[in-house]
C-alpha cells in the first residue's frame, strides 16, 4: 500500500497562486493546480502509519491514508469513493479547511505534512470533472419527513445524510439562495459560488426539497414545521457577531465584517442589495480581528481597491512554530499567512483599540489604539495596558472581525429551547438533541462558532442520531472514536 | 499424587525430558555387573534429569532387563517353567490390602478367563527408606506374578491372551471405585524381559529395588531411562522405560495421533482377536503421557504381527517425502505407511526392545542425541551422551551415533548389529508396496480439468463478502499480498487490539482461538531452511483395518498442497474423473431467521447426513457454504469442521472418509491452520478466488495471471500453515491434521465440550448463542439492511492500522500525543489523561485487566509507600536488538535505566565493546540484560562478562516459535561489528536454539551461561500459553534465576500477521498460570517472576504484581515516549522519527531524550505507588501475589463478556506453612564444582603475568562447560581482547560433557584426548580447541564419531580440530570460527554467516542451508558432494587461487600438527594432487559483501 519510501523521495508540493496584481484584479479563484503526476506524487509521501493521527486530527474522521493510496495508484474514483464516504462537501473543506489533519500529519513531526488538503480538493475536483459524482437517491423510502433550518454546511450535510436513510428532507432557508456562509460569508476568490451551485444540483437531484426566503419563526411558524414534518434539525449557525463597545462605535464607517463581506458576496453575484453600500475602495483600511474572516476583509478591501489596510490583533504575535505547550499532533496557535496576508496588509499584534475616532458629520476618521501584553495575575491571564503606548491612526472604513458569541434568538424562541451558557442552543454531541422532542440542533447553532469541517461532522453526525429517533435504529455512519482533543 | 486441574493449571500440559541409554551383551553374556553399568549410565547423565523440592525425589527412573529366570526360580515357592514358557508380570498395586486383594483377584481371573495358567505371586522386595517424601505418597505394593504358557499355545496366542487379560483387568480395576485404583499398573508383562521402575532418582533404583542388587539377577541387557519432568507430579506409572520403548524427546503431534487412533479403532478386526477385539479399546489409556502412549500403540501394532523395527518404522519414519536418493522400494514403503499412519512427530530418540532386538530410532529432525559405543569385548553402549560407562581405550571398537530418521539395531539372538540399511531392506520387500502404491494411489495433479458445472452464487460479491466479515484491509494487506507476493504478509510492533471475547465488534470464530507453540520442553522448527524434512501433502479417502496388510490401504486421493482452488474441487467433486472417491456435499447453512435454534439444529442434522452419506459408500465429504443467501446464514466452517469430525467420530465412522471445506470464511493462514487442525483434508477459499479474480479483472489481467495469483495465494497459505506447524515443533500437515493444537479464548465451556472437545478452555466466554448473534448481525448487515449511497462496499477495517470506526487499539492517537506531551513536558497531569485513557476501559475494553478491579482497600499514607526510586530497580526494557532498532534509539534506552537503577536490554545483537565503559558524564550505554537469542548473534565472553542479567529469549510474545532475519542490506558495518558477522550478510535467527530442543538442553545452556558469567541472573523469556506454568516450573528446576513471561501482544521488528494476532495468550493468564503453577509446586521461592506485554501504566503493573509478577517490562510505552508514533514500518526501515530504522538520514530525525524515558518510568511508579497505598503495600514485596486484592469488575456489561469466568486467573493457591509466594533464595549455584575452579588454581602464571602455561587434568562427562568460567575470568581482567594465543594449554584425559570450550577465549588451548559431547565450542571466542583420538586407539579416526551435534554454535572467533566425525548441525551459525573435522551429519554450516569450515569427509543431507556467509572447504575425492546440495545460493568453486588454497593448507596443516591425523597426513603428502579434490563453498551473498566491502575501502582509501 503506498509508496514506501515516497516521504523520502518527494517534496511537499501544493498548488500555485497567479501573481497577486493580477488575481486581485477580480474575485475569481486563483489556484493553478498541479499535474496528475505531481499529485501523485504527493500522495506518494503519505506514509501510510499504524495510527494515522490525520484520521484523528480530521474531525470527520476522512480516511486519509487511504484516499491518499488511491490517489498515489492513481485511481481517482476509488479516491473519491473514500473521500466521499466521510465528507459530503470535499470541494469545500478542501478549499477552505486550515486542515487540522496536516498539523496532526505524522510527516509533520520532522518534515512538511502531506499536502492532504490539496490532494482532497484534486480527488473532488477529477470525479465532478470525469463524472464519477452523480446523484444517489436512496432506493426506498421511509416516509417519514424531516425539515432542516439553515443551508450552510451542516445543514446541507445533514439534509444529505438523511435524505440518503430515505427520509423526505425540506431544507428551510431565510435567503433567497442556500449556503449560508458558504454562499455569504466566503469570498469568491475563495469559493466561487457554482461550487455551491454544483452540489446543490446533485442534493436536489436526490430529491431534497429547498425552500429558500423561509425564515422560520419570521415568515413561517415554527409550529406549522413541527406539526408537517417528523424532526426538526436546527443547523441555523452562530450568527450572534461580537461587538466592540468602545467609545465612537456608531460612527459610520465602523462595520462589521459580516455585513461588509456579504454585501460584496451579493455584488459578485448579481444579487440584490438591501441597505447602504459599503465598499473600501480609496479608503484606509483597519480591520480588527486577526482571524479568518479578518483575513476575508483584507482581501475583499484590496479587491475593492483600499488606500491602506492595517490588521489588528489583540493577542500577541505567535511563533512561525509550533509553541512548546502545544506539541504535535495537536492543533497549535501559531502564526498563519493567509493568501490575503499575502496580497498586502500590515498586520499588528497586542494591539487594543480603545476608541474609534470621528469628524462632525459621525463618520470615522480613526482610532486611537494602545499595546498591550498579558499576565498572569490572579490565577488566570489578563490584559494588562503598555503605559505610553497610545497611537492614533487614520482610518475611514474599520471592520470588526471579532467573531460571533452564539445563537440568534428567533428560532429558539419559536420552538421553545433551551440555550447552554455559551449562547448556543443546548444539545449533546451524544444525540444532538434539545430539549424539545424531535428537534436538533447541529453546527455552529449548537456547538458554537467553528470551523466548516466541523459543520459537515455535526451534521453528519446529528443525522444518524435523528434517523435514529425516526427508525429505532440508524445504518447512518458516524465517525467513530477518536478526536483529538483541543489543547 | 498427580495434581487435579485448578486455577489455570491443567495437568495434562505436562511435558517431560530425559536421559536414556542400553547397554547389550553382543555375546549373549549374562551378567549382574550389566545392569550396574547401565544404572550407571544414569548416574552418570543425571545432570539431564531433574529433582524436586523435596531433594530427594526425581521425575522417575527406570530399567528393562531380561527376565533373571534362575534369579527367580530360587526366589520363589512354586514352581517355574523353563525360560520362555513362563511370562512374569511386574505389578504395582494399591498398598491397602483389601484393594490390592482386588487388583490381584481381577487380574488372575482374567488371565485364567483367557486359558492361562497363573503360577503363583511374588512379593518385590523394595527398600521404602530410600524413598523422598513425594514418592512415598504414591508408592505402589510391587509384586511379580508368574503365568504359565499352556502346552497347546503358541507364543503369538500368549501374547495376544495376555494383552487380552491385562486390558480388561486394566478397565475393571481403573472403572472401579476403589479409592487406590489409579495405582493399579502392569510396567511389564513378558516371557522375555522385566522393567524395574519408579519415581526414583538413578542412584537409587538398585536401592530401592533389592534384586537388582543381587548378584544372581542376570541379564544380557539393559534399557535405562530417566525423566526430566517440568512440574513435580510425575508418577509412578510414568516413569520409564514402558514395556517396549522408552523415549527421550516429546511428542508435538500426541493429540492428533490419540484422536486418529481412536478413530481406527471403530475398524480393527482381526482372528487372532475376534469378539474380544472390543476389549483392548481404548488402545491408548487417556490421561498418559506422550511416551506412554506411543508405547501402546508400539504394542498394538505388533499384535498385528509387525516387527518391532517395521512398527517403528510405521511410527517414526524417515523424511522420505523429498529425499531423491532414496531406493524406491523403501519409499514405497514409506508412502504406503503414511496412508495408514502419520508420523509420531516429535524430537525423539526412542531405544526400543523386544528381548530379542535392542534399538533405536531417531526422529527424521534429529533433534535427540544418541551415541554408541561398541567394545571389543562385545558390548554395545547406546546413550544420550558419550562416556557414560567407563570402557578402557584399547577395548574400544567404535564410536557411532544415530542418525536422523535411521535406525540402530543389535539382534541379541544373532550377537550382532544390524545396519539401517539391512534391517530396513528386508522390512519393505515384505510386500510388493511400490506396486501398491502405483497403482492404488491417485494424485489430484494428475486428474484432467475437464469442463465443470459453473457455480452460480447466491448473492452478489459485495453482499457476501460483507456476511463473511471481509474488510478492505483485509484485502489489501492480506489477500492481495498473499496472490501478488506467496507469501504471507509482514507487519511489525505489538498487537494492541482487544481479544476477540473483548471486541464489539462481530468476529469470526477463528479469531477466539489461539495458536500453541513449543517452548523450551520441544523445539520449533525451521521449514524454510530444513525444509526436506517437512511435507504439506495429504492423502484423502477411507481408512482400512490396521490389521489388514493389503493394497486397499493405499487406495487414496493425495493433493500436494490441500490449500485448493475452485477447480481442483471440481476435479475432486466429479466422480467420473477422480479415480472412484465416491463425494457428497453437504451444506454448512441454517435459516438465519431460527436463530440459535435453527444453528444448533443445522449442526445435528450435518452430522446425521454425513453419517448417511458414508453409509451410502461416500468417502469424501465436502462441507460448503456455497449457498448463503438472504435467508441462509453460512454456520462458521470451523464449528461445522470440528463437529463433524468429532460426531463422526462418535458415530464410529470418522475413519471412513475425508473432509473437504468450501468455505468463503477462510482468508487468513490462521484460520486454515485451523481447518486443519480441526480435521479438515483440503479447503477450497472460494471466495478468496473470486476476489482475486475480480481485482485481477479490474487491473486488466489475463486469465493465466489470474491463476497464478490464485496459486500465488494458495502457494503462500501452505507456506504460512508450515510454519504454523513448525511454530509446535510438527513436520507434516499429515500429523498436524487433527491435531487441534489450540486454545480457545472466549467460549465458554459448554460450546467447547460439545464441539471442540479436548480443546482447553480456561476462562469461559461467549457461547453458541452469542456465536449465533455474531453471525446474525453481519448477516443483517449484509443481507437486509439497506445500503446507505456512498458508504463504501466493505469496511474499511482497522485490525492492523487504527482507523476511527475499526477495532479499538490501546495505543491511538490520544493516547499516544498525550504520553509524548507528558513525559517532555514533565507534566504529572497530562501523564494522568493519558493512563486515564489506558485504564478506564469501561467504556472501551481492551484487556483482561480491564475486567479486574481493585478491592479490600486498606489505605497508608502515601509517604509510608517505598520510593520511586526503589520501585523503578524492578522496571527494565523490552529486548530490542541494536539493528531492529538505531544506535540512538538504543543506547537512549539505556542512558535511562542506567540513571535510574533499572535495566535495559541488549536485544539480540550484541552491543558495541565501547558502551561497556561509562562516559565521562556519568552515564552509562551498557545494557545490563545480554540476550542469548537462537542466532546467537554477538554474544562472547567479553559480551556475558559485563552482563548483571543474561536472558536467554526462548521465545517472543509477537511471534513465539519463529526465528527472525535481518535483511543484509541493512547489516551495515557498525552492526555487523557488533554483531560478529560480515557487513550485507544476511543474518537469521533460527525457530529454535540449536542447543535447546528439550528441558535438559535449556538445564545445560543455563550451566553454559552461568559458568560464563557466575554474578549474572540468569533470565529465561517465555511467551504466554496454556501449560506455560509446567513449563515455568521446569524452568526453575532447570536453575534460572528469573522467568519472564511475555504477553503474546509485545513488540516485534517484524512478524508475519498470523503470529502478531494468534499465536500465544495476554500475559494475565501465563503470570497467573505460572504463579500458581510454581506455588502449587514450592518451586516459586527459587525464582524471579517477570511479566512483559504492552504494560502502560501503574495500574498495568500493579494488576501483573498482584497477579504474581515482581519485575516489569516495558517496550512499546517507553519507545512511544521516545517518539514512537507507532507507524508500524519496522520491518521496512522507513521508520520516520529515526528509531526502527539504520538510514542515517532517518536516524538523525530522533529526538528522544533520556529523560523522556525516565519521566514515564517516573510516572508509572508513581500511579503504582498511590494504588499501592490506597491497597495497603507498603513495598512491592508485600504485594507480590496478593491476588484477593483484585476482583472481577460489573461496570461492563457487553453481551460478549458475560460469560466470562476469571476466577481461574484469581484463584488463590492454598500454601503449607513455609511455602513462599515470591522469590526469597537463591538457586544452588551448580557451578561451583567445575574443573574449571581447579585449572583456574593452578594457571595464575598465565592470568596474572600472560606467561606460557601447559596443565594436564582427567575429564569426565559431567564436566560440562569446561573453559567457561576460566575465560570469564580472563574476560574480566582483559575485555575482548583476551590473552596472547596459546598462553594457557590444558590437556584433558577421557570424555568430555557437553559444551566442551564454551564461550572460550584468546589465549586458551583446550586439548582433549579422548571424545567430547555435544555443543563443542559453543559460543566460541578466541579459544582454540583440539579432539583427538587418545592414543592407543585402533580404529581410523575418519570413521569414528568423536564429537556430538551441533558444535561451534555461534562461535565468533577461534579454531577447532576435530579428529573424526561430528554430528549434525556441525558449525551452526558460526560466524567467525575456523574449523578441521573429518566428517560431518546433516545440516552442516546451517545458518553460517562467516568463518572456515574445512571437512575432511562425507557430508550429511542439506549442507549449507541458510549459509550466508564464510566459507567451507569440503574433501570430495568421489565427486558426490555437489549432487547433494540443496542450496542454489551457494557458489560450489574449485580451490583455485593462491589465497585459498594457503588457508586450505595451513588449516588442514594445523590439524595435522595438533591431533597427528593420519588422514591429514594422507592429504598432506599428495597436496598437489589432493586439492584438486577439494569443493570450495562460497555463498553469493557472502561473496557479493566481499566486492561491496572492497568497493568501500577502495572508495575510503581514495
Amino acid at each position: 500500500m503506498g509508496k514506501t519510501t515516497g516521504f523520502l523521495e518527494f517534496k511537499r508540493k501544493t498548488e500555485g497562486y497567479l501573481p497577486v496584481e493580477e488575481r486581485t484584479k477580480n474575485y475569481k479563484e486563483f489556484t493553478q493546480p498541479l499535474k496528475e503526476e505531481e499529485l501523485k506524487e504527493q500522495g506518494a509521501r503519505c506514509m501510510n502509519c499504524g495510527i494515522p493521527f490525520c484520521h484523528s486530527g480530521c474531525p470527520l474522521g476522512n480516511l486519509i491514508p487511504d484516499f491518499n493510496d488511491a490517489v498515489y495508484e492513481g485511481n481517482w474514483e476509488k479516491a473519491s469513493q473514500v473521500l466521499h464516504s466521510t465528507n459530503n462537501f470535499p470541494e469545500f473543506t478542501g478549499r477552505l479547511c486550515p486542515a487540522p489533519c496536516e498539523e496532526a500529519c505524522v510527516l509533520g513531526i520532522n518534515e512538511d505534512p502531506v499536502s492532504i488538503e490539496n490532494i482532497e480538493k484534486n480527488i473532488v475536483e477529477t470525479a465532478f470533472a470525469n463524472g464519477y459524482l452523480q446523484a444517489m437517491p436512496p432506493k426506498t423510502r421511509t416516509g417519514k419527513k424531516v425539515a432542516i433550518i439553515g443551508s450552510g454546511p451542516s445543514g446541507l450535510a445533514a439534509a444529505q445524510q438523511l435524505n440518503r436513510a430515505g427520509h423526505e428532507v425540506t431544507v428551510f432557508e431565510r435567503d433567497e439562495k442556500v449556503g449560508g456562509l458558504l454562499r455569504f460569508g466566503i469570498p469568491d476568490f475563495k469559493l466561487e459560488k457554482t461550487i455551491i451551485d454544483r452540489r446543490i444540483a446533485l442534493l436536489e437531484e436526490e430529491g431534497i426539497q429547498f425552500k429558500t426566503g423561509a425564515h422560520v419563526g419570521v415568515n413561517i411558524d415554527a409550529n406549522e414545521i413541527k406539526e408537517n414534518h417528523d424532526a426538526v434539525v436546527l443547523c441555523g449557525g452562530a450568527t450572534v457577531r461580537r461587538g466592540l463597545p468602545i467609545e465612537g462605535a456608531d460612527l459610520k464607517g465602523v462595520v462589521q465584517a459580516m455585513d461588509f463581506l456579504p454585501q460584496n458576496n451579493r455584488r459578485v453575484s448579481n444579487l440584490e442589495i438591501n441597505g447602504e453600500t459599503i465598499t473600501a475602495e480609496g479608503k484606509d483600511v483597519i480591520v480588527i480581528g486577526g482571524g479568518d474572516t479578518g483575513s476575508d476583509c483584507i482581501g475583499t478591501s484590496r479587491r475593492q481597491g483600499a488606500k491602506s489596510i492595517q490588521n489588528f490583533e489583540i493577542m500577541p504575535m505567535a511563533t512561525k512554530d509550533r509553541p512548546e505547550n502545544q506539541p504535535w499532533p495537536f492543533w497549535p496557535m501559531r502564526l498563519r499567512e493567509s493568501t490575503s496576508h499575502k496580497e498586502g496588509v500590515d498586520r499588528h499584534f497586542s494591539i487594543m483599540t480603545k476608541r474609534f475616532l470621528g469628524n462632525d458629520q459621525g463618520e470615522l476618521v480613526g482610532l486611537e489604539t494602545v499595546e498591550v501584553s498579558w499576565e498572569y495575575k490572579e490565577g488566570r491571564m489578563q490584559l494588562v495596558e503598555r503605559e505610553g503606548s497610545s497611537k492614533t491612526w487614520d482610518c475611514n472604513l474599520a471592520l470588526l472581525a471579532l467573531g460571533f458569541t452564539g445563537s440568534e434568538n428567533t428560532l429558539a424562541e419559536s420552538f421553545g429551547l433551551t440555550f447552554d451558557n455559551r449562547g448556543n442552543i443546548a444539545a449533546e454531541e451524544t444525540d444532538y438533541k434539545t430539549n424539545v422532542s424531535g428537534v436538533f440542533a447541529a453546527g455552529d447553532q449548537r456547538r458554537g462558532q467553528s470551523l466548516i469541517v466541523w459543520a459537515i461532522s455535526e451534521g453528519r453526525q446529528a443525522a444518524h442520531h435523528v434517523d435514529k429517533y425516526l427508525m429505532g435504529e440508524s445504518h447512518l455512519p458516524l465517525k467513530g472514536d477518536g478526536d483529538l482533543p483541543r489543547v | 499424587m498427580a495434581l487435579e486441574a485448578q486455577g489455570l493449571y491443567l495437568p495434562e500440559f505436562e511435558h517431560d525430558n530425559c536421559g536414556a541409554g542400553f547397554i547389550c551383551s553382543l555375546k549373549g553374556e549374562r551378567s549382574n555387573d550389566i545392569i550396574h553399568k547401565a544404572l550407571e549410565i544414569l548416574v552418570r547423565l543425571k545432570h539431564r534429569g531433574a529433582v524436586n523440592a523435596d531433594g530427594k525425589t526425581g521425575d522417575g527412573a527406570g530399567i528393562l532387563i531380561d527376565i533373571p529366570h534362575s534369579f527367580y526360580k530360587s526366589k520363589v515357592s512354586f514352581e517355574i517353567p523353563e525360560r520362555g514358557e513362563y511370562a512374569m508380570a511386574n505389578v504395582f498395586l494399591p498398598q491397602k490390602e483389601n484393594q490390592r486383594e482386588f487388583c490381584e483377584n481381577t487380574l488372575v481371573s482374567e488371565l485364567e478367563a483367557q486359558g492361562l495358567e497363573v503360577l503363583g505371586w511374588r512379593t518385590t522386595p523394595v527398600d521404602t527408606s530410600v524413598l523422598g517424601e513425594i514418592a512415598k505418597q504414591s508408592e505402589p505394593f510391587v509384586r511379580q506374578l508368574f503365568v504359565g504358557r499352556p502346552k497347546d499355545m503358541d507364543e503369538r496366542t500368549f501374547e495376544i491372551k495376555r494383552y487380552i487379560a491385562r486390558k480388561k483387568a486394566e478397565h475393571t480395576i481403573w472403572n472401579s471405585r476403589l479409592s487406590e485404583s489409579k495405582i493399579f499398573y502392569i510396567p511389564s508383562f513378558s516371557t522375555k524381559v522385566v522393567i524395574y521402575k519408579g519415581l526414583l532418582i538413578p542412584e537409587d533404583i538398585s536401592a530401592y529395588y533389592l534384586d537388582l542388587q543381587d548378584p544372581e539377577c542376570v541379564t544380557r541387557l539393559a534399557l535405562v531411562h530417566q525423566r526430566f519432568s517440568t512440574n513435580t507430579f510425575p508418577t509412578w506409572d510414568l516413569a520409564q522405560p514402558f514395556r517396549f520403548i522408552c523415549h527421550n524427546g516429546e511428542i508435538n503431534t500426541l493429540r492428533g495421533n490419540v484422536g486418529r487412533m481412536r478413530s481406527r479403532e471403530d475398524l480393527l478386526k482381526s482372528d487372532w482377536f475376534d469378539e474380544e477385539i472390543k476389549a483392548i479399546i481404548p488402545i491408548i489409556i487417556p490421561g498418559k503421557s506422550d511416551s506412554a502412549s506411543l508405547d501402546m500403540v508400539v504394542e498394538l501394532l505388533l499384535m498385528t504381527g509387525r516387527t518391532l523395527p517395521e512398527v517403528m518404522m510405521m511410527l517414526v519414519p524417515e523424511a522420505w517425502e523429498k529425499n531423491e536418493s532414496m531406493d524406491a522400494d523403501k519409499k514405497a514403503f514409506y508412502e504406503y505407511n503414511s496412508c495408514l499412519m502419520e508420523p509420531w512427530d516429535g524430537p525423539a530418540s526412542i531405544p526400543f526392545t523386544d528381548g530379542v532386538y535392542i534399538g533405536a530410532v531417531l526422529d527424521r529432525n534429529g533433534l535427540r542425541p544418541s551415541r554408541y559405543s561398541v567394545t571389543k569385548d562385545g558390548y554395545v553402549i547406546m546413550s544420550s551422551e558419550i562416556g557414560v560407562v567407563d570402557i578402557e581405550t584399547e577395548n574400544i571398537e567404535s564410536h557411532g551415533r544415530l542418525e536422523p530418521g535411521k535406525m540402530f539395531l543389535v539382534d541379541m539372538e544373532a550377537g550382532r548389529i544390524v545396519g539401517d540399511e539391512e534391517v530396513k531392506k528386508e522390512i519393505v520387500s515384505k510386500h510388493p508396496y511400490k506396486q501398491w502404491v502405483d497403482e492404488q494411489l491417485t494424485h489430484l495433479k494428475d486428474i484432467e480439468y475437464g469442463a465443470c458445472e459453473v457455480h452460480q452464487p447466491s448473492a452478489n460479491l459485495e453482499t457476501r463478502a460483507k456476511f463473511f466479515g471481509y474488510t478492505r484491509e483485509d484485502i489489501s494487506r492480506i489477500i492481495l499480498p498473499m496472490a501478488e507476493n506467496g507469501a504471507e504478509p509482514i507487519g511489525s510492533m505489538g498487537s494492541d487490539t482487544p481479544i476477540a471475547v473483548l471486541s464489539e465488534r462481530p468476529q469470526l470464530l477463528y479469531n477466539y482461538f489461539k495458536q500453541l507453540f513449543a517452548q523450551v520442553t520441544n523445539p520449533p522448527l525451521d521449514g524454510i531452511r530444513e525444509e526436506m524434512i517437512t511435507d504439506i501433502s495429504l492423502t484423502l479417502g477411507r481408512d482400512y483395518n490396521l490389521f489388514e496388510i493389503d493394497e486397499k490401504q493405499c487406495h487414496k486421493l493425495k493433493i500436494q498442497n490441500p490449500v485448493i482452488s475452485k477447480e481442483d474441487l471440481e476435479k475432486i467433486r466429479r466422480h467420473e474423473d477422480n479415480g472412484g472417491f465416491e463425494t457428497a456435499t453437504l451444506d454448512i447453512l441454517y435459516p438465519v431467521k431460527e436463530g440459535v435454534n435453527g444453528l444448533e439444529k443445522a449442526l445435528e442434522k450435518l452430522v446425521k447426513d454425513a453419517a448417511e452419506a458414508i453409509d451410502n459408500g461416500v468417502s469424501i465429504i465436502i462441507l460448503s457454504d456455497r449457498k448463503v443467501d438472504s435467508e441462509n446464514a453460512a454456520i462458521p466452517a470451523l464449528l461445522a469442521c470440528s463437529y463433524v469430525n468429532h460426531g463422526l467420530g462418535r458415530l464410529q465412522r470418522r475413519s471412513l472418509v475425508s473432509l473437504i471445506i468450501e468455505s468463503a470464511e477462510p482468508r487468513e493462514v490462521h484460520h486454515f491452520s485451523l481447518l486443519f487442525g480441526y480435521g479438515a483434508s483440503a479447503v477450497n477459499p472460494y471466495l478468496v478466488n473470486e476476489l482475486i479474480t475480480a481485482q485481477a479483472l479490474n487491473e486488466g489481467f489475463s486469465y493465466e495471471d489470474t491463476e497464478k495469483a490464485i496459486k500465488n495465494y494458495n502457494k503462500a497459505v501452505g507456506k504460512g500453515i508450515l510454519k504454523v506447524m513448525n511454530k509446535v515443533g510438527i513436520s507434516t500437515l499429515n500429523s498436524y491434521r487433527g491435531s487441534q493444537i489450540f486454545e480457545c479464548i472466549g467460549l465458554n465451556s459448554v460450546v467447547v465440550r460439545k464441539y471442540f472437545p479436548i480443546t482447553p478452555t480456561r476462562i469461559e466466554g461467549i457461547g453458541l448463542m452469542e456465536i449465533e448473534k455474531e453471525i446474525a448481525l453481519r448477516h443483517d448487515k449484509a443481507f437486509t439492511a439497506a445500503e446507505t449511497p456512498a458508504d463504501l462496499d466493505l469496511e474499511v477495517g482497522g485490525e492492523y492500522r487504527w482507523r476511527r470506526n475499526g477495532e479499538q487499539h490501546a495505543f491511538d492517537p490520544i493516547s499516544v500525543a498525550t504520553l509524548q506531551k507528558a513525559v517532555r513536558l514533565n507534566e504529572p497531569k497530562t501523564y494522568k489523561e493519558y493512563a486515564k485513557r489506558i485504564n478506564e476501559q469501561s467504556k472501551r475494553l481492551l484487556t483482561i485487566r480491564g475486567l479486574l478491579e481493585f478491592t479490600n482497600y486498606d489505605p497508608i499514607p502515601l509517604d509510608e509507600v517505598e520510593p520511586w526510586t526503589e520501585i523503578v530497580k524492578r522496571f527494565k526494557t523490552g529486548a530490542m536488538s541494536y539493528g531492529s532498532i538505531s544506535k540512538e534509539a538504543h543506547e537512549n534506552l539505556a542512558i535511562a535505566m542506567n540513571r535510574i537503577g533499572g535495566k535495559s536490554n541488549s536485544g539480540e545483537g550484541g552491543e558495541e565493546t565501547i558502551r561497556f565503559y561509562k562516559t565521562e558524564d556519568g552515564d552509562w550505554r551498557n545494557s545490563a540484560i545480554k540476550q542469548v537469542a537462537s542466532g546467537r548473534f554477538g554474544v562472547t565472553s567479553n559480551y556475558l562478562t559485563n552482563a548483571k542479567e543474561i536472558q536467554i529469549k526462548m521465545a517472543q510474545g509477537a511471534k513465539p516459535g519463529e526465528g527472525g532475519q535481518l535483511p543484509g542490506p541493512k547489516v551495515n558495518p557498525d552492526i555487523a561489528k557488533t554483531r560478529n558477522s560480515t557487513p550485507y550478510v544476511g543474518l537469521i535467527s533460527p525457530p529454535p536454539h540449536h542447543d535447546i530442543y528439550s528441558i535438559e538442553d535449556l538445564s545445560q545452556l543455563i550451566y553454559d551461561l552461568k559458568s560464563a558469567n557466575r554474578e549474572a541472573r540468569i533470565n529465561v523469556k517465555l511467551v504466554s500459553e496454556i501449560g506455560v506454568g509446567t513449563i515455568a516450573a521446569g524452568v526453575s528446576k532447570a536453575n534460572a534465576d528469573v522467568i519472564l513471561i511475555s504477553g503474546y501482544d509485545g513488540g516485534t521488528g517484524a512478524s508475519p500477521l498470523t503470529s502478531l494476532k494468534h499465536a500465544g495468550l495476554p500475559w494475565e493468564l501465563g503470570v497467573a498460570e505460572a504463579q500458581q503453577t510454581l506455588v502449587m509446586n514450592n518451586l516459586r521461592s527459587r525464582i524471579v517472576l517477570e511479566c512483559d506485554g504492552q504494560l502502560k501504566t501503574g495500574r498495568d503493573v500493579a494488576i501483573a504484581c498482584l497477579l504474581g509478577a515482581e519485575e516489569f517490562g516495558f517496550a512499546t510505552a517507553p519507545l512511544v515516549a521516545s517518539g514512537c508514533i507507532m507507524m508500524r514500518v519496522c520491518h521496512l526501515n522507513t521508520c520516520p522519527v529515526g528509531i526502527a530504522t539504520q538510514n542515517p538520514e532517518l536516524r538523525k530525525k530522533f529526538k528522544g531524550q533520556p529523560e523522556h524515558v525516565v519521566n514515564y518510568m517516573y510516572f508509572v511508579a508513581q500511579e503504582l505507588r498511590e494504588i499501592m497505598a490506597e491497597l495497603g503495600f507498603r513495598t512491592i514485596d508485600e504485594m507480590v501475589g496478593q491476588v484477593q486484592k483484585l476482583e472481577r469488575s460489573n461496570v461492563l456489561d457487553h453481551y460478549k463478556t458475560r460469560g466470562l469466568d476469571l476466577s481461574p486467573i484469581l484463584k488463590v493457591i492454598d500454601t503449607p506453612e513455609g511455602v513462599s509466594i515470591r522469590n526469597t533464595e537463591k538457586q544452588v549455584d551448580e557451578t561451583t564444582d567445575a574443573i574449571d575452579f581447579e585449572i583456574l588454581s593452578k594457571a595464575h602464571p598465565a592470568l596474572y603475568r600472560k606467561e606460557k602455561t601447559q596443565l594436564e587434568f582427567p575429564i569426565s562427562n559431567t564436566n560440562r562447560a569446561v573453559g567457561a568460567i576460566i575465560s570469564n575470568e580472563i574476560s574480566k581482567i582483559y575485555g575482548a581482547d583476551g590473552l596472547p594465543d596459546n598462553t594457557l594449554r590444558v590437556v584433558f584425559n577421557g570424555f568430555a560433557g557437553q559444551s566442551f570450550g564454551a564461550f572460550s577465549t584468546k589465549g586458551l588451548t583446550l586439548v582433549v584426548n579422548g571424545a567430547t559431547n555435544d555443543y563443542l565450542g559453543k559460543g566460541l571466542s578466541g579459544a582454540r580447541l583440539v579432539v583427538r583420538v587418545p592414543n592407543g586407539s585402533s580404529f581410523e579416526s575418519h570413521k569414528n564419531v568423536i564429537t556430538g551435534n551441533v558444535c561451534l554454535y555461534g562461535a565468533t572467533t577461534g579454531e577447532a580440530y576435530i579428529n573424526g566425525l561430528a554430528g549434525e548441525r556441525f558449525c551452526v551459525r558460526n560466524s567467525g570460527a575456523k574449523a578441521v573435522v573429518e566428517g560431518i551429519g546433516d545440516h552442516g554450516c546451517e545458518y553460517m554467516t562467516g568463518g572456515v569450515a574445512v571437512i575432511l569427509g562425507k557430508v550429511g543431507r542439506n549442507f549449507g542451508a541458510g549459509m550466508s556467509g564464510g566459507l567451507a572447504y569440503v574433501y570430495d575425492p568421489d565427486k558426490t558432494f555437489k549432487a547433494g546440495v540443496k542450496n542454489p545460493d551457494l557458489n560450489l568453486l574449485a580451490v583455485e587461487t593462491e589465497e585459498d588454497q594457503k588457508e586450505l593448507f595451513t588449516l588442514v596443516e594445523n590439524h595435522y600438527n595438533l591431533t597427528m591425523s593420519p588422514l591429514a597426513e594422507k592429504l598432506l603428502t599428495n597436496w598437489e594432487k589432493e586439492v584438486g579434490n577439494f569443493v570450495k563453498v562460497f555463498p553469493e551473498e557472502y561473496r557479493q559483501a566481499l566486492i561491496r566491502i572492497a568497493e568501500e575501502n577502495q572508495t575510503t582509501s581514495n
